[in-house]
């Protein structure tokens, strides 16, 4: 039953991927990008991890979907989009299926260290918003931190880069 | 109970088809979206490893790779609008000269 899910999620993120990768239309693009989202966080419930579910929905499908949607649509983009350079795409789906080849063994050197199933259960808690709370609060304060500033100088720059008439670099 | 493996198998195949949009795509947008596939293929590793080690810590890093890619994404549209502003485009092969 498990199984099924997992290759139901499995295969609606990857088809979704490559159907994004194909499609045209930057509206269509963003939505099946929604898709993938979504059959990630039913992944990310299959292995206990509720908070980062609900974050993966809130956070990418809700608000970082909606700004790229946001921008699309006051960008007017739909015409069709052109490359000067010809040997591109053949050259890139070579470069991927170079890039296929170490991530390939490296899971299949994991895959052939014998702890290939996982822990059965895991302690009562595992993965619920108390021990992620404890955890950044404590063992990671830190990080959080400097991903407080990170945001905030993001929050900054996306700001001063946007607002009219100061950088605008005559064309 | 699946094996970890699958989920690294699907998380791999989710970050090339991520790095495949990045290469072969054009719209500055789509290249964006492009780095976001990629960044959750490396999520779902975290959260497969996290759940097999029975630690938590993999969701905390899930939790700054988010934002992160929350700051890369508003960052990196406010350059698309800058870019749309000043060019007219959002085609990455017509913006290469370093100065004009």
């Amino acid at each position: 039953m498990e199984l099924y899910f997992f290759l139901f999620f499995a295969i609606v993120a990857v088809a979704s991927s490559v159907a994004m990768i194909l499609q045209r239309n930057p509206i269509y693009c963003v939505l099946l990008l929604i898709m993938v989202m979504i059959s990630i966080a039913g992944l990310y419930l299959m292995l206990d991890a509720e908070f980062v579910a609900i974050i993966q929905i809130v956070v990418y499908a809700g608000a970082i979907m909606v700004l790229f949607l946001f921008v699309i649509m006051l960008l007017n983009l739909s015409r069709e989009e052109g490359g000067t350079f010809r040997i591109q795409k053949p050259l890139a789906v070579v470069l991927a299926a170079l890039l296929f080849l170490p991530l390939a063994a490296m899971v299949m050197s994991y895959a052939g260290g014998g702890t290939t199933t996982p822990v059965d259960g895991g302690e009562a808690g595992f993965g619920e918003v108390e021990q992620i709370g404890t955890l950044l609060f404590t063992k990671y304060l830190l990080p959080v931190e400097i991903a407080a500033v990170l945001l905030l100088i993001a929050i900054v720059g996306a700001v001063v880069l946007t607002r009219k008439g100061t950088v605008a670099v005559d064309g | 109970m699946i094996p970890v493996s699958y989920y690294l198998v699907l998380s791999a195949v989710l970050f090339l088809v991520g790095a495949t949009g990045v290469l072969v795509r054009r719209n500055a947008i789509i290249v964006l979206m492009g780095i976001e596939l990629m960044l959750n293929g490396a999520n779902l590793s975290f959260v497969a490893f996290a759940r097999q080690f029975g630690m938590a810590d993999g969701h905390i890093y899930v939790f700054l790779v988010i934002t992160v890619a929350a700051a890369e994404v508003a960052i990196g549209l406010a350059l698309v609008i800058l870019l749309f502003r000043n060019r007219g485009t959002v085609n990455i092969d017509e913006v290469r000269s370093l100065r004009w």
